[in-house]
């Protein structure tokens, strides 16, 4: 845990040249976002989503997507540069941490990166009154959930990977889709059968799901359990790829 | 066993490759050690064997007395390593360099900058602690990787060619601390292209080639076992030296056709100069000079060294 705990520290040292910047734009962006599709797009959507206005019905999908985003964003081109470019991940290896330390801080860096910009968020959204519940603040929680489900399978595939055109190619055929088809700006019931089942494999969709029943105060029943579960399975799943992954390039 | 490092038939392979090819090395607490040899020779392999970040394919490997396969942390906590390629983070600055890298050997954060600062002074780039790595030029940070592969006192220093690519004044400067470390009592192990570098500062070294190593000794040892005391470098006015050869034989010990000049083996240089010149044969230039590891290497691999 401990070594771990200073490959993070490393991490936010670098953090600390651009965290002005980074904070600052996690401010705007949800501004901008709420203004343009909440209040501009929300004036067409008359009579709300699922009986909710359309602005606090998107908000959380938005909130989820973006965890995802930021979750995908730190475990890209960093992870890549890590590898091949700064090489920090060699320097790391010749000192004494382990190949699950220096995954576990890089890690658990990217989910403070996460989890900062969710409050972000989340602040902006209780001003604009996009609120509905105190439960809201299982948000945090559930982005930290959703990030690693994201973040542990995307660093196992930038491991795999010597140049950034697959990054690319993930954002391109994986991210975007992955975005449009997950119940961020409409509900998936409208999407026809076949899309509908990428929501369900894909992690986004549940994220979005059980940030959208806490920010609505909406009792998710008990398919809240199994939507947290398969979040976490996910992770798992991707820590163990993302560990053999970065051993095969570390230790050779 | 006081051997720092112990390795016995010591084997690399990268997917069928050999790239070490059955090694026995032993390095004394106190010594500095050099590996000498050729562009893939197998060098930086075997120094990242030793610094336990590449799992050895066959052999017996012991490194402070343990085994790499399973106490690699435990063995990295007493190293330091400065490997072949800088690695440094050029967005931080020099001293953040120092004390990121402290943390991971669990030094505490005020430790970390005292020590930081002690070692920036050791290496001269104190001036620079502030700045950022990325516009330090090469022999900066050089040393400054130098100065992060001593940040946790460690027992043996592994240093993967610490001053190629470095120009002169800057490559003396870290002779100069290098050999103040191995006057403190560290234990160091170098690679080298360097000729003059393995006799600047090596007690003890192995001339590695194709994986093996092919002579092993002091450079004064080896040097007297494999080259004689003195060497003539004769330069003939034509493309094709080779033709002199047979005009020079007798002469010492043995003779060394180059593409651009031709070395003689002798006792005494001058002797066999004024020889040549009596045999009427009127090299362009002609130098003797004391014989160095350079010839051993030739003499026991056919090859010059190139960078
Ligand atoms: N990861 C690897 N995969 C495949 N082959 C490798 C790998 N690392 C090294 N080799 C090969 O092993 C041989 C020895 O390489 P090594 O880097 O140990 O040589 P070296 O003596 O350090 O050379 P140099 O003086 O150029 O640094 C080379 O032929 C090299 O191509
Ligand atoms: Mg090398």
């Amino acid at each position: 845990m401990t070594p771990s705990l200073q490959v993070m520290e490393y991490h936010l040292v670098n953090y600390r040249r651009t965290w002005r910047a980074s904070v600052l734009s996690s401010l705007v962006l949800p501004l901008l976002t709420m203004l343009g599709f909440g209040v501009g797009v929300g004036a067409y959507v008359t009579g709300g989503v699922e009986g909710v206005d359309y602005l606090p019905w998107m908000v959380p999908g938005l909130i989820a997507s973006t965890a995802v985003q930021g979750a995908i964003g730190e475990s890209t081109w960093p992870v890549l540069s890590s590898f091949e470019w700064v090489k920090t991940y060699f320097a790391q290896s010749a000192a004494p941490l382990r190949v699950a330390d220096i995954l576990g801080g890089h890690l658990a860096f990217m989910l403070f990166r996460v989890l900062t910009s969710v409050m972000a968020f989340l602040l902006v959204a209780a001003l604009f009154g996009a609120l509905r519940s105190p439960w809201a603040l299982a948000v945090l929680p559930i982005a930290l959930l959703l990030a690693l489900a994201v973040a542990a399978p995307v660093a196992a595939y930038t491991a795999s990977v010597s140049t950034d055109m697959y990054l690319a190619i993930l954002i391109r055929f994986a991210v975007l889709p992955m975005s449009l088809f997950s119940g961020v700006f409409f509900p998936i019931e409208s999407l026809p059968e076949v899309l509908r089942w990428v929501a369900f494999v894909l992690p986004l969709w549940h994220g979005v799901d059980l940030c959208r029943a806490a920010t609505l105060g909406i009792d998710p029943g008990p398919g809240a359990v199994w939507q947290a579960l398969y979040l976490v399975a996910w992770g798992v799943a991707g820590w163990f790829l993302a560990h053999w992954r970065y051993r095969g390039r570390l230790v050779i | 066993m006081n051997s720092l490092i112990h390795a016995r038939g010591l084997i690399k392979r990268f997917e069928g490759f050999t790239a070490v090819d059955g090694i026995d090395v032993d390095v004394r607490a106190g010594e500095a050690f050099g590996f000498l040899g050729p562009n893939g020779a197998g060098k930086s392999s075997t120094m990242r064997m030793i610094g336990c970040v590449s799992p050895p394919t066959d052999g017996v490997l012991r490194i402070l007395g343990m085994d790499p396969r399973r106490d690699g942390p435990r063995i990295r906590a007493r190293l330091g390593v400065c490997p072949q390629l800088d690695n440094l983070d050029p967005e931080l600055t020099v001293r953040e360099n120092l004390t990121t890298y402290a943390r991971f050997f669990g030094i505490p954060r005020r430790v970390a900058r005292a020590r930081a600062d002690e070692l920036l002074d050791f290496v001269q780039l104190s001036e620079r602690a502030d700045s950022r790595v990325e516009p330090l030029s090469g022999g900066m940070k050089r040393r400054l990787t130098i100065a992060r592969a001593l940040v946790n006192e460690p027992d043996l220093v592994l240093l993967d060619e610490p001053t190629t690519g470095l120009d002169p004044q800057a490559r003396h400067l870290v002779w100069e601390r290098l050999f103040r470390l191995k006057q403190q009592g560290v234990t160091l192990v170098l690679t080298t292209h360097y000729m003059d570098e393995a006799e600047q500062l090596c007690d003890r070294l192995v001339v590695m080639d194709g994986g093996r190593i092919v002579a092993e000794g002091s450079p004064r040892a080896l040097i007297e076992t494999h080259s004689t005391r003195e060497v003539v470098e004769l330069r003939f006015p034509t493309d094709d030296q080779s033709g002199y050869a047979d005009k020079l034989a007798g002469i010492g010990d043995r003779a060394e056709v180059l593409p651009d000049r031709i070395l003689l083996y002798v006792g005494d240089g001058d002797d066999a100069l004024a020889e040549v010149h009596r045999r009427s044969l009127s090299p362009a230039s002609a130098l003797v000079r004391r014989s160095s590891l350079e010839d051993v290497f030739l003499h026991l691999t056919g090859r010059t060294l190139v960078d």
